[in-house]
């Protein structure tokens, strides 16, 4: 007769449902933790009858095993709910506990923003870098020769005496604060190889006295294109793409005669601003034309080979009816409200 | 140019209905570009009245006014306004007499500046309309008595509308002339260009006038020194006229023309020069021929030579200057102004006409030496019409017959210089290729023709001659752009171009933008001053006296120089924002700053346009254009965080310009070092300079701390006030074109807190550096978490902690390991800074 197993099904049974019973008894955490230690802990019914295993015949060792294996588990699993429940209990009450007020939340830091004109500028940049352009700067302090000679500006042209320009002391030094960002359009034909498509937006003077509508110190941005076979429709399409992007798909633009010494044929430039406060309507945007000979010739390209076109707006001016600024003052003043109306987008 | 709508339409076709902006929308199709209108701004009941009878008298207030009784309209016939034939008005002016035809304002009229004319009590009377001057009818400046209409030639019916009969209905359209086109600063220009907007018919003004030859007045045209090789004459017409009755009145219609077009009438023979300057755009000049002492001569003047012009002014010539001279000396500086001694008077019996054309540079560098922009001076420097001077002499003397009952003389001088007209080539397809639209062979030559040209069709082009009153015509490009602007730039179609794959943004542009955009991006805000400051401002931040660029003619006298720095600027930034009620502040600024060259003008002849300078030539130039580095420079004022729920407010200051620095050099891959510092005009124990490594040399790139508070004093600033300022080239020198990455360890780190004692005086910047050093490779991160002062540490000294963190590429670090390496790091402070553990 073999031995009798003392794990049997009715033994671990009993000792599972005691231990259930404890389990669903605790009250806490703390009351789960005592009764984890006294159900399934050194001293547990479970434990004590796992401890008889070396007793049980090898031939019911299997089953025995797998009898306490089970129970165990069903206990596992009834621990695990249980303390989930109590986590879920006490997270809501921390939850609960840990409530603010998120409308009084306070700035841990400033808000910074950048000026819309320089974010313009980049903008600007951008639409013709994206175009596969370059950009150009020049000096803001330039000589006489490259803000007028180059540019076709006879000495003694009235055009030249109507720029309302800086001088440099002394007079000798032929500086000048330059009164349009056009000189750049010189250095990028003399510093680069045609084809040439570069865009120079920068900072520019003129002797006027700040008020609504005018600043001595303001923003250009000039476009210049030299390649061969350039004609007045490139120009056209050119500043079409510009004004869709700035102004949206309907902006259209038109052109009108005029005269610039560094342009032949001139032209001034409208742009048709379909989100224009207080309705669609054409704004003057600019002047354009095709390279005068003369300037292509002192940048020593040959305009029987070549043509180019060049445009140039305002910065401020497009700021204005672009994003409705209704006073220079708010441009040169630096208060800190106008940039931040704008953050870091345009 | 402002254009009277009837004067133009006397020669060329304008509809009716025609308005200012109506004649501006056609004139802007051809480049003149609209600058607005202009009208009297009277509106009727005005008529005619005659003085019936008044009785003066004088009242409190010293004056003595008229009690007028006025005819108004025919007896018995209802007024303009519905009114009596006559009504009581009272007057102030003194200057007429009973009998006198007058200009009567009745109620209802509007003058200038909305001025209603109403019946009103006034000195015990209801005075029932108002007598007009001149002024009041914007007609001229005259208000010392009423209009008399019999002293300007009229004797028109009582009740008359008063406002047709002095063409006070007249409206004229003003349009903005480019350089290029002098010709449209007349009637004659206006008229041809509307013609050729809107396919009118153009009547040529010079058809109404007849030259006749004239001789025998001694001439002499003698140029010893043309400017830039160009003669300074190269027309000279004079006639004469005899017996004017300098008395007459200028019609109404010429001085209500003269008015709308911007000039004032003066005396009649003057009117009459003006009006036919404004017709041809010939400017002319009107001698008292009495007071001539012998011939002309044009020529320069002789130096030390002096001439008292027409304005009373008494001016030394210069030997550039080209004059009109007598036998007694210059009467006038060519094209710009003339002498008094010759000049016309009430008393001018015999009048001698001048029409002449000089060399547009000689005119524009005399008018700019003497300050006396004129309108001869401003026609001649945009080129005359070099055909036109008979023809306006002719009109002038046939306006003194008719005006002044003079009598014309064939006596007189006409000198033509013969210049030689070469023709312009225009290649056949050039006209399309510039433009894009396709140009036939008739329509080229059709606009050609319109505009004036003659044209000769030629194999492969045409050759064009210009008209005489287009100087400006010189290159077939020009051809062009008249080809395109009679032709209509609406027909230019659009095409885009393709550039070349570009190479998007440059290094140091990228660069700029990171540096801009991560200030904005952490917490600072972007501003843009002017960059003219005071000397004074210059000098804030130097201990020596450094150079700058000045301005010769600054808007204000006290911002005369080009900033060396940006601070000056954000400092009255940010004052104007405190001003504001905006206290706590965080503001930057990049853009350049000035250095003057240390060449002052190039030597090297440069070529004037249309000509490569040599390399050489552009180098020298180059180097007398100052240096412009870019600079970044911010403000702190006010509070870092302000109170709020839960949080104490945070001053700024010393630390927040660091900060800035440390994020923006981060932003291209810069480590900077800080070095207490003591730079002019910062706090002498609150500032650092930020030094990086530029090609193995460390370079001191600018500075962040505190402006020294007598400074933020002294412009009203709080005490307390952060700023930083750094030079953006050396930054981005210091920057790796393409910054390599390290390995990251991921085996488990080790933490240890160190606390050394040291001596007040070792700056805590450095004994992390030696810590670094001391502990080697396995510390990968020390931070300076405290730095405490007081009981348990020695007089004079601190106990700063630092948290280091250590780890190995390679296993898990023992905390035996970590240890080792912490000691070696404490050894070596102590060594170097006599440092110790903290007990």
């Amino acid at each position: 007769m073999s031995a009798e197993n003392p794990i049997s099904q009715p033994a671990v049974d009993a000792a599972v449902s005691e231990a259930l019973a404890a389990i669903s008894a605790a009250s806490d955490l703390a009351g789960l933790k005592a009764a984890r230690q006294s159900t399934v802990g050194e001293q547990s019914a479970i434990a004590q009858l796992n401890a008889q295993m070396k007793s049980v015949p090898n031939e019911f060792k299997a089953e025995a095993g797998a009898l306490i294996g089970k129970a165990r588990a069903t206990l596992n699993e009834a621990f695990a709910a249980k303390e989930a429940e109590f986590w879920a209990v006490e997270q809501a009450a921390k939850l609960a506990a840990e409530a603010v007020d998120v409308t009084a939340a306070p700035e841990p830091a400033r808000i910074g923003a950048r000026h819309p004109l320089s974010l313009l500028q980049d903008t600007i940049a951008d639409v013709f870098v994206g175009m596969g352009w370059e950009i150009e700067e020049g000096p803001e302090v330039e000589s006489e020769w490259f803000n007028f000679d180059a540019l076709n500006f006879d000495a003694d042209h009235p055009a030249r005496a109507m720029q309302d320009t800086f001088f440099v002391e002394p007079v000798e030094s032929h500086l000048v604060l330059r009164t349009h960002t056009s000189p750049v359009q010189v250095r990028s034909m003399l510093s680069r190889e045609v084809p040439i498509y570069v865009l120079c937006p920068g900072r520019v003077f003129r002797t006027d006295e700040l008020d609504a509508t005018h600043t001595p110190v303001f923003h250009q941005v000039e476009g210049l294109a030299v390649d061969k076979g350039l004609t007045m429709a490139d120009l056209r399409g050119t500043l079409e793409h510009f004004a869709r992007i700035m102004f949206g798909p309907d902006a259209q633009i038109r052109l009108r005669p005029s005269f610039f010494p560094f342009t032949e044929p001139s032209a001034e430039l409208d742009v048709w601003h379909p989100g224009a406060k207080g309705g669609a309507r054409w704004v003057e945007w600019g002047g354009c034309g095709m390279v005068n000979p003369n300037v292509l010739k002192a940048a020593g390209i040959d305009p029987e080979v070549y043509s180019g076109f060049a445009f140039g707006m305002g910065i401020e001016r497009t700021l204005m009816f672009r994003n409705d600024v209704k006073d220079m003052h708010d441009m040169v003043e630096s208060d800190v409200r106008f940039s931040e109306q704008f953050g870091v987008s345009i | 140019m402002r254009v009277p709508l009837s004067w133009l339409a006397e020669y060329v076709d304008v509809p009716g209905d025609a308005t200012p902006d109506s004649v501006m929308a056609e004139l802007v199709k051809v480049g003149l570009e609209e600058e607005g209108s202009h009208g009297f701004d009277v509106t009727g009941p005005v008529v005619v009245g005659e003085v019936l009878e008044f009785s003066e008298e004088p009242q409190t207030n010293g004056k003595t006014i008229r009690w007028c009784q006025v005819r108004v309209a025919a007896a018995g016939q209802k007024a303009a306004d519905g009114g009596d034939d006559v009504r009581g008005i009272v007057c102030g002016a003194s200057n007429f007499e009973v009998g006198d035809k007058v200009v009567v304002c009745l109620p209802g009229a509007v003058l200038p500046g909305d001025f209603k004319i109403a019946a009103r009590s006034t000195y015990g009377h209801v005075s029932d309309g108002m007598m007009a001057s001149a002024r009041e009818l914007n007609l001229s400046d005259d208000h010392a008595g009423i209009i008399r209409l019999h002293e300007l030639g009229l004797d028109p019916k009582i009740g008359t509308d008063a406002l047709e009969l002095l063409q006070l209905t007249e409206q004229a359209a003003e349009v903005n002339v480019t350089p290029d086109r002098g010709y449209c600063f007349s009637i004659r220009g206006i008229a041809r260009e509307y013609a050729h907007a809107t396919g009118g018919e153009f009547r040529d003004p010079i058809g109404n006038a007849h030259p006749e030859s004239t001789s025998g007045f001694n001439l002499k045209i003698e140029d010893q020194s043309p400017i830039r090789g160009r003669q300074g004459c190269h027309r000279f017409v004079l006639r004469s006229v005899k017996n004017v009755d300098t008395k007459r009145p200028t019609p109404p219609w010429m001085v209500a023309r003269l008015k709308l077009a911007g000039m004032r009438s003066i005396s009649l023979i003057v009117d009459i020069t003006n009006y036919v300057m404004l017709e041809m755009g010939q400017p002319l000049h009107a001698y008292d021929a009495d007071k001539l002492q012998g011939g002309i001569t044009v020529r320069r003047a002789n130096a030390g030579e002096t001439i008292k012009t027409l304005d009373g002014q008494e001016r030394k010539l210069n030997v550039e200057d080209l004059v009109i001279a007598d036998d007694a000396g210059a009467i006038g500086i060519a094209g710009v102004m003339g002498g008094e001694r010759t000049e016309v008077s009430d008393a001018t019996v015999n009048v001698m006409i001048e029409a002449a054309n000089f060399d547009p540079i000689s005119i524009a560098r005399s008018a700019r030496r003497h300050k006396l922009p004129s309108e001869a001076s401003k026609r001649y420097e945009r080129g005359v019409d070099n055909n036109v001077a008979e023809y306006a002499a002719a009109r002038v003397v046939q306006l003194l017959e008719v005006q002044a009952l003079g009598t014309s003389e064939s006596f007189g001088a006409d000198f033509r210089e013969h210049i030689e007209q070469t023709p312009i080539w225009l290649p056949v397809n050039f006209a399309t290729e510039l433009v894009g639209v396709e140009y036939s062979a008739e329509e080229t030559v059709s606009i050609l023709n319109q505009i004036g040209c003659v044209v000769a069709t030629v194999d492969g082009g045409y050759e064009v001659i210009a008209p005489s009153w287009r100087p400006d015509l010189t290159h077939k490009t020009d051809l062009v752009e008249e080809i395109a602007r009679i032709g209509g730039y609406e027909r230019i179609p659009s095409r885009l171009p393709v550039a070349p794959p570009g190479r998007g943004l440059n290094a140091k542009q990228k660069n700029r933008r990171a540096v801009v955009n991560t200030l904005a991006g952490s917490g600072h805000v972007e501003v843009l001053t002017y960059p003219f400051v005071s000397a004074s401002a210059n000098q804030l931040f130097s201990a020596n006296k450094i150079a700058t660029v000045k301005l010769a003619n600054p808007l204000q006298g006290d911002a005369d120089e080009m900033r060396v720095s940006i601070l000056p600027g954000l400092i009255d930034a940010a004052k104007r924002n405190l001003s504001r009620g905006l206290t706590d502040l965080a503001i930057f600024e990049e853009g350049s700053v000035f250095l003057p060259a240390a060449k002052v003008g190039a030597n090297a002849e440069l070529p004037v346009g249309n000509q490569r300078p040599s390399e050489a030539q552009l180098k020298e130039l180059n180097d007398t254009v100052p240096a412009q580095p870019h600079h970044v420079a911010g403000i702190f004022t006010g509070n870092r965080t302000a109170q709020q729920v839960g949080v104490k407010s945070v001053e700024s200051g010393y630390a927040d310009a660091i900060h800035a620095v440390r994020v923006l050099a981060k932003s291209v891959g810069v480590p900077v070092e800080l070095r207490q510092a003591q730079p002019t005009g910062f706090h002498p124990g609150r500032t650092a300079e930020i030094v990086v490594t530029i090609q193995g040399k460390e370079v001191v790139i600018g500075v962040a701390g505190e402006l020294d508070p007598t400074v933020a004093a002294n412009h009203d600033l709080p005490r307390r006030v952060g700023a930083f300022e750094i030079n953006l080239e050396q930054l981005f020198e210091a920057a790796p074109k393409v910054i390599q990455a390290g390995v990251l360890l991921t085996m488990p780190a080790a933490t240890q807190d160190l606390s050394l004692v040291v001596a007040n005086e070792v700056p805590a910047g450095e004994l992390l550096s030696v810590i670094r050093e001391g502990a080697g490779d396995l510390l990968e991160r020390v931070v300076l978490v405290d730095d405490y002062r007081g009981a348990n540490v020695a007089e004079g000294h601190k106990s700063l902690t630092f948290a280091l963190r250590f780890r190995a590429a390679d296993r898990t670090l023992t905390q035996v390991e970590a240890s080792e390496a912490r000691d070696k790091a404490v050894e070596l402070a102590h060594l170097r800074f006599g440092a110790t553990l903290r007990a």
